[in-house]
């Protein structure tokens, strides 16, 4: 990235079928290797900036640092892995794939989720999984406020605290399938962990439809 | 949007970069604010007062300053004029006076203290940071602002960082909801800001809250209860340096610190050229939490 225009470096990556890339000096760069569209292995040697590896299908991206706000936003499919820290809103709408944090992500952590699968080594910050759809959201660390505030049908589990649970999120029973779910997402995260440590949270589909009652909740 | 940067040396042994340092800093979160752009550099102490002075019109209003100033307080005053800037070097006890002085001939302060200097203009970054000369600057710390305009007007008084008290400044990303009744409450107790900006009614809190008797923290702590509205602020001391960001924390903040050093972007690639910053602790700041450094 000292040499190449971003623009030349992505139409670049999307243009590839295959193959092992490696970017070295992102120098926190926005929108690194966003946009591919095969099954690419890019590592990006350092830290990023903004909206890294967005929208990516397909592709496994490695990023050695850590990440900017909005990594792996609107992800349909692949994998994304950050050695270091995410910044705001990590997976946020995506459809599908694996992101991996490996140290902390910050607040909004999978807002809007729709079927991407996340975990997340570290702590998450507050409005995590906040209108979180579907998928499952994988917590090692604690949780900040207002976890899964307005919640669909996403699953989080969080092995450490939670400071506070958003609008109709509650704990709910951990049963055999969840924590079969759990072991194969914690498997493929590279995570020490036993699955049995965990807490599953869920909707309690009290917003579903509207009811007055339900003002005071806002 | 705005982009902050903020250097906070903890050894001496990078003081002659300091400026080198924070230029490439401020110049790398032009795309965040080309409006305006300024940075406060704390150097060498001074054995009386500095104070940092500007005119859209310098070669008027700084000709014969010096002189002026001399027979005004009768003791030897110096002048070093950095383009529509110039710092003074006055004996102690003269600030009332000069700052007085300084009205009547429509001079504006930017600053005043024994080591902090500040230096701001309209236009992009990498012009205001070369005008100025801030390169060749050396100091223990500093902070920078490149603003993007959205609560008061594109002009030299509007661009950031801002001085209300001797040798403290603050910078900001954000928008304060509660500035106009917090303008009038500080007012009051004699801490009046000169612009309409936002911004400066957030330095001169801090600066009243200082005042009070407050530690770095405890002002920065006052902010969370009393500012409403979307901030990250970086504020200087004469041996101090401090972050917060409000509850909600949606304006963008990353750290960074070494064995040498503590530093503030609103985005990673701030950092992308300082020494050692491959093996620094690198972290987000936490909402509604104060983090400071002293010396």
């Amino acid at each position: 990235m000292a040499w190449t225009e971003l623009r030349d470096l992505n139409s670049t990556l999307q243009a590839q079928t295959g193959g092992e890339w490696v970017i070295e000096n992102p120098r926190g760069a926005h929108a690194l290797a966003v946009g591919l569209q095969a099954p690419l292995e890019v590592t990006i040697k350092g830290s990023t900036g903004y909206y890294c590896a967005g929208m990516n299908k397909e592709a496994q991206v490695h990023v050695t640092g850590s990440v900017g706000p909005g990594v792996a936003e609107n992800m349909i499919s692949g994998s994304v892995v950050v050695e270091g820290d995410a910044s705001q809103y990590a997976g946020a709408t995506g459809h599908g794939g694996l992101l991996v944090v490996k140290g902390n992500a910050s607040s909004r952590c999978g807002i809007s989720m729709k079927g991407i699968n996340i975990v997340v080594h570290g702590n998450i910050g507050h409005m995590s999984a906040f209108m979180a759809q579907s998928g499952n959201l994988v917590v090692l660390g604690d949780a900040g406020d207002a976890l899964g505030d307005s919640l669909y049908e996403a699953r989080l589990f969080v092995r450490g605290k939670v400071k506070s649970l958003g609008a109709d999120c509650i704990e709910k029973e951990m049963r055999p399938e969840h924590l079969e779910i759990l072991a194969d997402l914690l498997q493929r995260a590279g995570a020490d962990a036993d699955p049995s440590e965990f807490r599953r949270y869920g909707s309690a589909r009290k917003l579903y439809n509207f009811h007055v009652d339900h003002a005071g909740d806002y | 949007m705005c982009g902050i940067v903020g250097l906070f040396l903890k050894k001496d042994d990078l003081r002659p970069r300091l400026g080198d340092l924070l230029t490439d800093m401020l110049i790398s979160m032009t795309d965040r604010g080309p409006d305006s752009a300024g940075i406060a550099i704390y150097g060498d102490e001074s054995q009386g007062l500095k104070m940092t002075i500007q005119s859209d019109t310098p070669d008027e209003a700084f000709k014969g300053l010096e002189d002026n100033l001399n027979a005004l307080l009768g003791a030897p005053v110096r002048m070093r004029v950095v383009d529509t800037h110039a710092v003074l070097s006055l004996p102690e006890g003269s600030e009332a006076e000069v700052r007085a002085y300084m009205s009547e001939k429509g001079i504006r302060v930017m600053g005043a203290g024994q080591s902090m200097e500040i230096f701001k203009e309209v236009g992009l970054p990498k012009d205001v940071a070369s005008r100025f000369g801030i390169r060749q600057m050396a100091g223990s710390h500093g902070i920078g602002h490149t603003r993007m305009a959205t609560e008061s007007a594109v002009t030299t008084l509007g661009a950031h960082p801002f001085s209300t008290d001797d040798d403290q400044c603050l910078v900001h990303n954000g928008s304060l909801s509660n500035h106009n009744r917090m303008r009038r409450e500080l007012a009051r107790k004699g801490f009046v800001p000169q612009t309409q900006n936002d911004t400066e009614v957030a330095a001169c809190y801090i600066s009243s809250r200082l005042a009070e008797g407050a530690n770095l923290g405890e002002a920065l702590e006052g902010t969370l209860e009393d500012l409403d509205g979307f901030f990250t602020f970086v504020v200087g001391t004469k041996n101090g340096f401090g972050v917060v960001r409000d509850p909600i924390a949606c304006k963008p903040a990353v750290m960074a610190e070494t064995d040498s050093y503590v530093a503030f972007g609103s985005e990673y690639r701030a950092f992308a050229n300082l020494p050692g910053i491959e093996d620094a602790r690198i972290w987000e700041p936490e909402p509604a939490t104060v983090y400071f450094w002293e010396r």
